[in-house]
């Protein structure tokens, strides 16, 4: 009964969403007149309470482990834990998408309730596009994905949940990616309805501004999040590997990066209209192209894919039809949309617009080096596109990217003078090149490592300039946003720079009570005992760990072996310090009874995350300066209105 | 987020459990080089070298057993002293260039150059087409 509600609940959303299609299509050709618009609002709304409804139904059926759904059968199982039944709801292909199809009626809903700026023609259309992107995402889940379905005879047990997903971190980790990859369908929405009614206009840019916000705020925690996840989980200490799964979530966070931008450009100065459309609609796209990928099997194998296309085509289809579409719209309406107000190089536009070049820049290498080697194995070439090429080719465009990142904020809009922010720009230059050359004269360190160690710390102090002679208290939210943000940049930086040329690995085979080192930490093998879990038994270590002289502090990786479905795994143990990470690894017992340790001392390598973490923390406060900004002057509006009003009245 | 799905492909088909009772037979597998420079040029080699049984990791991250007899070669080799492009070469011979992580220019791998060379034009005509108007 549960199943067929949800199932019911989907199908009546999905009809929401052609509702709104069309109804938002009859108003925008009939004009304001029209009495369908009237209907777009409200089937906006109600389509995302029925969609979440939905949703609920299957997370109720994966809580009681409801074995006679094929889904639930093949990706739970009864003994596991609750949480991880809950989270298991999205571990598999069609509970993502539903939760994927959920996140999208919800912001539909959300911009139907409190979106007001915009004229209401470009939000009828807004809401229209929106319509379009939804109700192909729910007839994909519908006619091929259908999460509800039932099989003829229960199951009497299910097949388990993948045991690396069984894991707290990757509970959360695919709903903030979704969160964010979804939340650039509203700016690939705003930016269609703009061009149907040819309103690209500050008010847009304010409007779509809060949700690329919110969108790369996710993108910025799920990437940070899935790093640190791959780092302690997979156990070999690697935090990035540009595989393409990782690459379909860092190419929306790259456009997203470049649309925030931009768009804060046309809000604020009224340029830069083209490029914000265009940047709006490539964001997305590439939130659908990850999708696609992740979603199609095509990474399994290129082959795999051609023998069973379902799923891929029908993906592969509605890709092409919105980001098509989307283009071709683009092309006819863009001439007719003129560039906005002009600006020299030397401005703060000059420099946004220099970056936005170069952030566009890296999504394309990283989009060739994803899709190259698909594209060369359907002809039976198989190659491999990996670090030694995205490093170098990457930083070909980053490093100019962090250069001007550093001086950009401190010119002022329009027309500036390079001489007159002489001194800051000493200043970071010098730090740069003191920092390049103290670290190449007393280490032995790579080029990559060390220029991004250099501009790193030259951006960690440059990126607190454009506070210098403020009133601190009365800085907008916005540009604390902005500099705890770019602080972020600098700190991951430092840190990926420092884990990739300081890291000290050690492997050694020890018998109990033998010591080994590794950078100034000693570790002791104390014990090796067997411990079990709800669904798995494991062989632990007991490590004692000092770093120097300091206090003993107890370690206990894992070998974890699952028996639903039957797997083996590695649980890392970490003992962290101000100054970097021990990373610890128990692996197995050799003939002559000793145990295969692997340790490493990675220094700074938290910064990477914490780093993430600043940059999503410099959106959140950007994010909240501008709710509130608005809050303020609607409340403004509002009395004004009543003031006007009430003169009207006297009068 | 199908990162753990791909390990897990990997170590499944890669790990029988029975095969735990033994080590492997390749020492160098888990076992570093005396030598402080040759590990270090060993490691260096080893995490842009792919691990064919599991998907988009290095041989340097990966617990499956050809990825450990992998660096076990890797290690002897350096130890030997070949040089880390010979031993990239052999292992090409041996498995094709999907093995390595980086690519060559080739017939069949040029775009890959030739693209960011174009974009690198391209990115400067943007630029210039932008500033130049109004100077």
């Amino acid at each position: 009964m549960i199943a067929e509600l949800g199932l019911a609940a989907l199908w009546l959303a999905a009809a929401l969403a052609a509702l709104q299609m069309i109804a938002g299509f009859l108003a925008l050709r009939a004009g304001n007149a029209s009495e369908l618009a009237a209907l777009i609002r409200p089937a906006a709304i109600v389509q995302g309470v029925l969609v979440t409804f939905s949703f609920a139904m299957l997370v109720w059926l994966f809580a009681i482990t409801d074995l006679s759904v094929k889904l639930v059968a093949s990706n739970s199982h009864s003994l596991k834990p609750l949480v991880f039944k809950l989270s298991g709801t999205w571990g598999n292909h069609e509970g993502s998408m539903l939760l994927w199809v959920m996140v999208m009626g919800l912001a539909g809903a959300l911009i139907a309730l409190v979106e007001r700026r915009l004229p209401e023609r470009t939000m009828n259309a807004t809401l229209a596009a929106q319509g379009v992107v939804s109700l192909g995402f729910y007839a994909f889940l519908l006619l091929s994905s259908n999460p509800f379905e039932r099989l003829p005879v229960p199951a009497a047990e299910g097949m388990g949940l993948n045991p690396l997903l069984q894991d707290i971190g990757l509970a959360f980790h695919p709903p903030t990616l979704y969160l964010g990859y979804v939340g650039l369908s509203v700016a690939f929405s705003f930016a269609v309805g703009a061009l149907l009614t040819r309103q690209v206009t500050p008010d847009f840019a304010r409007a779509m501004r809060p949700w690329v916000l919110a969108a790369w705020i996710m993108l910025t925690i799920g990437i940070t999040a899935g790093s640190y996840w791959a780092y302690y989980e997979l156990g070999w200490g690697g935090w990035w590997f540009w595989d393409p799964v990782e690459n379909a979530s860092l190419m929306p966070w790259l456009a997203a990066t470049a649309l925030l931008h931009s768009a804060s450009v046309l809000a604020s100065r009224d340029a830069l209209r083209t490029w914000t459309i265009m940047l709006g609609v490539v964001a997305f796209s590439m939130s659908m192209v990850g999708t696609f990928l992740v979603r199609s099997g095509i990474l399994t194998s290129v082959h795999a894919f051609a023998v069973d296309p379902e799923r891929g085509t029908f993906i592969l289809v509605l890709l092409g039809i919105f980001i098509g579409g989307a283009l071709l719209l683009f092309a006819l309406r863009a001439n007719t949309i003129s560039e906005g107000e002009r600006f020299a190089l030397a401005s703060r536009e000059g420099a946004l617009v220099f970056n936005n070049v170069m952030l566009s820049a890296i999504l394309a290498i990283v989009l060739l080096g994803t899709l190259y080697p698909l594209l060369t194995e359907a002809f039976d070439v198989r190659v491999s596109v990996g670090p030694p090429y995205f490093n170098p080719v990457g930083a070909i465009f980053a490093i100019p990217m962090f250069a001007v990142m550093a001086v950009g904020p401190l010119l002022r809009w329009r027309e500036d003078r390079i001489d007159r922010i002489g001194k800051e720009v000493a200043l970071t230059a010098a730090l740069v090149v003191a920092a390049l050359v103290l670290t190449s004269l007393l280490t032995e360190i790579g080029l990559l490592p060390l220029l991004g160690l250099a501009f790193g710390i030259g951006l960690a102090v440059a990126s607190w300039l454009p506070l210098r002679g403020r009133n601190l208290a009365r800085t907008p939210l916005a540009t604390w946003g902005m500099v705890v943000a770019h602080f972020g940049i600098a700190v991951a930086l430092i840190g990926m720079a420092s884990e990739s040329a300081f890291t000290e690995e050690r492997l050694a085979a020890i018998e109990q009570g033998d010591t080994a080192t590794v950078g100034l930490w000693t570790v002791v093998l104390e014990g090796v005992e067997p411990v079990a879990g709800p669904n798995w038994t494991a062989v632990q270590a007991r490590l004692s760990a000092h770093y120097g002289d300091g206090e003993a502090r107890e370690l206990t990786p894992q070998s974890r072996n699952f028996w639903a479905p039957p797997q083996q795994t590695t649980e890392s143990a970490l003992a962290t310090r101000w100054n970097g990470q021990l990373y610890a690894v128990v692996g197995d017992r050799s003939p002559d009874g000793r145990w295969q340790l692997r340790l490493w001392w990675k220094p700074f390598v938290t910064l990477i995350w914490y780093g993430g973490l600043l940059i999503a923390l410099g959106g959140l406060l950007a994010l909240i300066g501008r709710v509130l900004t608005d809050l303020r002057h609607r409340r403004l509006a509002a009395r004004i209105a009543e003031r006007r009003a009430d003169r009207e009245a006297l009068a | 987020m199908t990162r753990p799905a791909l390990a897990a492909f990997c170590l499944a088909f890669a790990m029988p459990l029975a095969a735990q009772q033994t080590m492997p037979p390749a020492p160098f597998a888990y076992r570093q080089l005396e030598d402080p420079a040759q590990e270090a040029a060993a490691q260096e080699l080893m995490e842009t070298l792919r691990c064919l049984k599991c998907q988009s990791q290095s041989i340097a991250d990966s617990d499956a057993p050809m990825a450990g007899d992998m660096r076990h070669q890797v290690r002897i080799r350096v130890a030997a002293g070949e040089s880390p492009d010979e031993i990239r070469s052999w292992l090409i011979q041996r498995y094709g260039d999907y093995v390595s992580y980086k690519p060559a220019v080739s017939a069949t791998t040029w775009p890959l150059f030739a693209i960011p060379l174009l974009l690198i034009a391209v990115a400067g005509a943007i630029l210039l087409r932008r500033f130049r108007k109004r100077a």
